[in-house]
């Protein structure tokens, strides 16, 4: 079986972003970037399905401007066997970035697809719902387990009452959660192994797609500011503000 | 304008986050429409029908829909979809499961987790983990939203009386089906409903040390919840997660215990209205966002908040 994974080059997620201070945007400059960690899971998981013998390709593949090969090269130094970078400018919206996946997929005819569940910039939380969509696939989201079976996927999903397992046939789409695997470090050999793997660059015009947006980002502005309060020294102090200051036991 | 709201329920019970999108949608427009999806879950239309925001309650009761699997419940949507404007779901995992698929079945996107109206085709949506505010425009035909129920006040439960319509649903795509689920069961509140919330993080220790949580919580009538960093390392559950992919709560009172404050776990709860950190160290972040910070043992200081409330 084939396994395509797809990868989002995202802020750090150490680093705290500001806001522009035209509120146009987020200020990127200078700021570190990485592999957007719920997809790091999902290539993690991908490269386990591998080692266990039920993958035998693993296929990476991202959206955006060139510096998101830096990305595609993590996956693959992780384990991915080849990469395929789609050129357009950085930060084209979910329905876009699902179209275009949807026909990397129908070319490439993956048993899986499996995505991170969200983005840590956008928090967004749909591209795998909608790739799903598009090509009327079942889907496995916001996974913390998955057993694949020889005709299908079963995927224990987290969800707000607990946990909830469903049954999926093949092919289906996957996004992982946080607990699904704890990632591995790449190693030196690794790094410099993923340097020779294949990087494919394509054009969304050469899958007929037309990268365009029906939303539009008006303004961004910071949150609104909380300030620091007090320190109490005791609970008896603790309790007293709480009771007759802020009135709220 | 006419608006479609899916409702959250368990074929039984109307959500609370169904009132909060609710709200949302009467910013829009007074046309609103609920619908039920579910199996045997003539209740909850019952139920749905007293809200007074609600013009129309439309019932599916289709085993196909018992239980909410996207790939049914989206095809379902988009047999209903033609006529409506904007299309509402809580952000709720049923909510984020499914309305992306409805989207993009519809040719659409989705504004996921708006966190308030600005008019009809712009919104305002937390992004980088709250840490900045996005106001988007869409113009697409259909507005699809998910709606952050902290962020909207929820409407009135009962005094109204809209018609119960079923509607029929062959929506049965036999891609998925349901194996089974484990839901934590509690007698305190549901986390993101909660008027006070009592958290515990990685100071905890381990798992048994949150009884010391459930002692103060059982005191306020409080829920109970973690952050990532309690739960990662297997203290509690996931459902009890407060943070960026967690839980979005908004309590009048939020009590957060041997918590760092890290980014992602302040952006699910520093819409709080008073919090309260009590960590024995004193440079946390959680400190920076906190009215009133104790400088503690929580080992100590825990027991002696029980015995004083």
């Amino acid at each position: 079986m084939k396994i395509l994974v797809a990868v989002k080059r995202v802020i750090d997620y150490n680093v705290k972003v500001r806001v522009k201070a035209d509120q146009t945007d987020v200020d990127l400059a200078n700021v570190k970037m990485a592999l957007n960690p719920f997809c790091e899971i999902a290539v993690e998981q991908a490269v386990r399905l591998k080692e266990a013998g039920q993958a035998d390709e693993i296929v990476v593949v991202s959206v955006g401007s060139k510096s998101c090969e830096e990305q595609l090269r993590t996956a693959l130094a992780l384990g991915a066997d080849r990469a395929i970078r789609i050129d357009t400018d950085d930060g084209p919206d979910s329905l876009s970035v699902a179209r275009l996946l949807a026909e990397v997929a129908r070319t490439e005819q993956p048993g899986l697809v499996l995505l991170g569940k969200q983005a840590i910039d956008s928090d967004n939380n749909q591209t795998g719902q909608m790739l799903a969509a598009l090509l009327d696939w079942p889907q496995g989201t916001f996974a913390c387990a998955m057993t694949v079976t020889d005709d299908g996927v079963e995927v224990t999903r987290e969800v707000d009452g607990g946990m909830q397992t469903v049954a999926l046939t093949q092919p289906a789409i996957v996004t992982t959660d946080l607990r699904l695997n704890e990632p591995r470090y790449a190693s030196l050999p690794n790094i410099m192994k993923a340097k020779r793997k294949p990087l494919a660059v394509i054009e969304p015009a050469a899958l007929g797609v037309t990268v365009a947006s029906n939303i539009r980002l008006l303004s961004v502005e910071p949150p609104a500011g909380r300030e620091a309060g007090i320190k109490v020294g005791s609970v008896d102090e603790l309790v007293d503000k709480l009771k007759n200051d802020a009135k709220v036991i | 304008m006419r608006i479609l709201v899916i409702a959250e329920h368990d074929n039984q019970t109307l959500k609370p986050a169904t009132l909060s999108t609710l709200a949302a949608a009467a910013e829009l427009g007074s046309d609103i429409s609920l619908l039920v999806a579910g199996h045997q879950c003539q209740a909850v239309a019952d139920q749905a029908a007293q809200v007074p925001t609600v013009s129309k309650v439309l019932l599916a009761d289709n085993p196909a829909c018992a239980n909410q699997l996207a790939e049914n419940v989206a095809r379902l949507v988009l047999g209903l979809a033609e006529g409506y404007s904007h299309i509402l779901a809580p952000s709720t995992t049923t909510g984020k499961n499914l309305l992306p698929r409805v989207a993009a079945l519809l040719g659409v996107n989705q504004l996921s987790d708006i966190s308030a109206v600005v008019s009809a085709d712009t919104f305002k949506r937390p992004i980088y983990a709250g840490n900045a505010i996005a106001t988007v425009q869409s113009s697409d035909a259909v507005k699809v939203i998910t709606v952050r129920g902290t962020a909207f006040d929820a409407v009135a439960a009962t005094g109204g009386s809209a018609t119960i319509e079923t509607v029929s649903a062959d929506c049965d795509v036999k891609q998925s089906c349901f194996v089974g689920e484990e839901l934590a069961s509690s007698d305190r509140p549901e986390l993101t409903a909660a008027r006070v919330v009592v958290s515990g993080g990685r100071g905890m220790g381990n798992g048994e040390n949150f009884e010391l949580l459930y002692n103060v919580a059982d005191k306020l009538g409080a829920a109970v919840g973690a952050s990532r960093a309690a739960v990662d390392a297997g203290f509690v559950p996931n459902d009890m997660q407060v943070g960026q992919t967690g839980k979005m709560v908004a309590p009048e009172l939020y009590i957060a215990v041997g918590i760092s404050g890290a980014i992602q776990h302040l952006a699910g709860m520093k819409d709080s209205k008073i919090i309260v950190a009590i960590n024995k160290d004193e440079e946390a972040p959680i400190f920076q966002v906190a009215d009133y910070g104790l400088v503690a043992d929580l080992f100590e200081v825990m027991p002696e908040l029980e015995q004083k409330l």
